[in-house]
């Protein structure tokens, strides 16, 4: 159970540029739940998801996993428990490092890191193979290949294998198929929702499609101006189109949405 | 150029490849651009020295020399990871405090070493190779730093320290403790740029308070000579490179000292410095976007080694 209590944000506080990026987020997320995140720019979404992984600290508020406070954690010692896809394919992975060396780093994730090899024997490179061939993205026989070589679809693959290489609860998306072409944004996608149903991983994806966002998980959240305003739970959402979504979401913030703020498709 | 000068120009530069080695870890793999390397190659040297001229073990001396270059390069570290003191800053910071500590290490500006034994002497009584006892003693060290440099970062600690210096974001969401990966790779970093001021102190016979300034720039110069002629693509590329780099460096200059030709003196090495460093990065920033232009067509290859000369 992941659970947000008062969460409060700001950034430059006490500065003209003073924003109230999150005030008074409270949100409980259940093991094994997967809960899409729609809203506006600048509504909060991607500070939801740094609290989350612990880049930005609240000023008031707390986050509990499974009961523990691990508001102070720092994020490498989250990284234990919380794997996270980045939006840019690049920001995930390593360039200059091959394939199997970047899965090696994900797999000493939250263990000491020392003067062994990093690669390890025959048998733990063939186990990072295995793993790869599981994406079914033909990149097994390419592991010595540096990632900077790769397509953007294929890095958010291996960035999405390596933050779910080990065994973890919290599996934190950030608008990671924003940056791909369709067809490489709804491989990656369903590559997501496959994993984390296998693994019954807690997910938090926020993403700009209102259609994945229904599509997609059990639960769909919708933000503005740095607070929770709408909460679907699997049957309400059920029920709902992509056009219901978008006025109901319009009356919750008491105006029109413009469409280029959000795509509705 | 006399056999001489050569030789002199071939130790000179397999000693500054150590230095080129250290700012290659803190440059290139940390992305940490270090300038204590000016303070910690005389730290190398002051320490060693003053450990010879009382009585220690010449490889003790310069087994401390080290140790002391671990402790300047975790100094600037600390500063920039723990007190968020700009890199640059921190490093002129520490090398600037390493000039009063050096005066304190030697008791003075200098000291000599012409009454005690040197490694070099040490040498001479296992292999004697004429003029080249000196040139092969620094050129097993020179090798030996290169490959441990090479096995460290294929180790786990040394991939984490590159994956924290190419992508931090990615590394501290692998779980990575990115400051504390400075703080080893600094120490590494000047604990090499050290050995290679308590060789030089041994090699010249004296160590110098002075002798650190423009350490730096040599170390980058050579760097950036070594990834034009060889590429930087991978680990044990870019390392051979340091020492190409540095050897290619020192010759030229050795070069145009002895010939004299368009009448360059040694008061004009810091314009050739620069002129040579300048045309080392244009030239490796055109090879960089016939590299990226080929890597689209052919991401396979690895075309870097070969356009070697």
């Amino acid at each position: 159970m992941l659970s947000l209590n008062n969460i409060h944000v700001t950034f430059n506080a006490g500065t003209p540029t003073e924003v109230r990026a999150l005030s008074d987020i409270n949100l409980k997320i259940a093991d094994g739940e997967f809960v899409t995140v729609i809203g506006s720019n600048g509504a909060g979404k991607s500070t939801l998801l740094s609290v989350v992984v612990g880049t930005v600290k609240p000023e008031r508020g707390s986050v509990h996993l499974d009961g523990e406070d691990v508001t102070a954690w720092s994020p490498h010692r989250r990284a234990m428990h919380v794997g996270r896809v980045f939006q840019e394919p690049r920001l995930g992975t390593c360039s200059s490092l091959s394939i199997e060396e970047n899965l090696a780093l994900a797999a000493a994730r939250g263990k000491s890191r020392g003067l062994k090899g990093a690669l390890g024997t025959r048998q733990n490179r063939k186990w990072l193979a295995d793993q790869v061939a599981k994406l079914e993205i033909g990149l097994e026989d390419r592991m010595t290949q540096p990632v900077g070589t790769l397509s953007g679809g294929q890095r958010q693959a291996i960035s999405l294998l390596m933050a779910t290489l080990l065994p973890m609860k919290i599996l934190v998306l950030d608008e990671h198929t924003a940056a791909l072409d369709p067809g490489a944004a709804a491989k990656v996608l369903a590559l997501s929702t496959e994993i984390a149903e296998t693994r019954k991983l807690t997910t938090l994806m926020v993403t700009h499609s209102m259609r994945d966002a229904l599509a997609v998980g059990h639960r769909t959240i919708m933000m503005d101006s740095g607070r929770i305003v709408l909460d679907f739970t699997e049957e309400e959402r059920a029920k709902l189109t992509v056009q219901d979504l978008s006025s109901l979401f319009g009356r919750a913030i008491g105006k029109q949405l413009d469409d280029d703020k959000m795509m509705l498709a | 150029m006399s056999l001489f000068a050569f030789a002199g120009a071939l130790e000179s530069g397999l000693l500054f490849s150590l230095v080129a080695l250290g700012v290659f870890l803190s440059f290139r793999v940390l992305d940490f651009p270090d300038l204590t390397v000016d303070g910690s190659f005389p730290l190398g040297a002051a320490v060693a020295a003053a450990a010879l001229a009382s009585g220690v073990d010449p490889f003790l001396a310069t087994g401390l020399a080290i140790v002391a270059g671990w402790g300047a390069g975790l100094v600037t570290a600390l500063l920039n990871v723990r007190f968020g003191i700009m890199n640059l800053l921190s490093g002129i910071l520490t090398m600037v405090a390493l000039f009063s500590i050096n005066l304190r290490i030697m008791g003075g500006p200098n000291v000599p070493l012409y009454n005690v034994d040197t490694v070099f002497d040490v040498a001479q009584s296992w292999f004697n190779f004429g003029l080249w006892t000196n040139t092969v003693l620094i050129a097993i060290v020179a090798f030996a730093a290169k490959f441990l440099v090479d096995w460290f970062l294929k180790t786990e600690l040394g991939l984490a320290l590159r994956a924290s210096g190419e992508n931090p974001a990615m590394a501290e969401a692998q779980g990575i403790a990115v400051g504390r990966m400075a703080l080893v790779g600094m120490a590494i970093s000047n604990g090499l740029v050290a050995l290679a001021g308590a060789l030089f102190a041994q090699l010249q016979g004296v160590a110098d308070v002075s002798m650190g300034i423009g350490t730096i720039v040599t170390g980058l110069a050579a760097l950036i000579i070594g990834e034009a002629i060889l590429g930087r693509r991978m680990v044990f590329v870019a390392t051979l490179g340091c020492i190409v780099g540095a050897l290619v460096y020192r010759l030229f200059i050795a070069l145009s000292l002895s010939a004299g030709f368009i009448g360059i003196q040694p008061q004009d090495l810091n314009l050739v410095t620069a002129i040579v460093v300048a045309i080392a990065v244009v030239l490796s920033k055109g090879r960089a976007q016939r590299n990226r232009r080929r890597a689209g067509m052919t991401p396979r290859r690895a075309p870097a080694a070969k356009r070697a000369g």
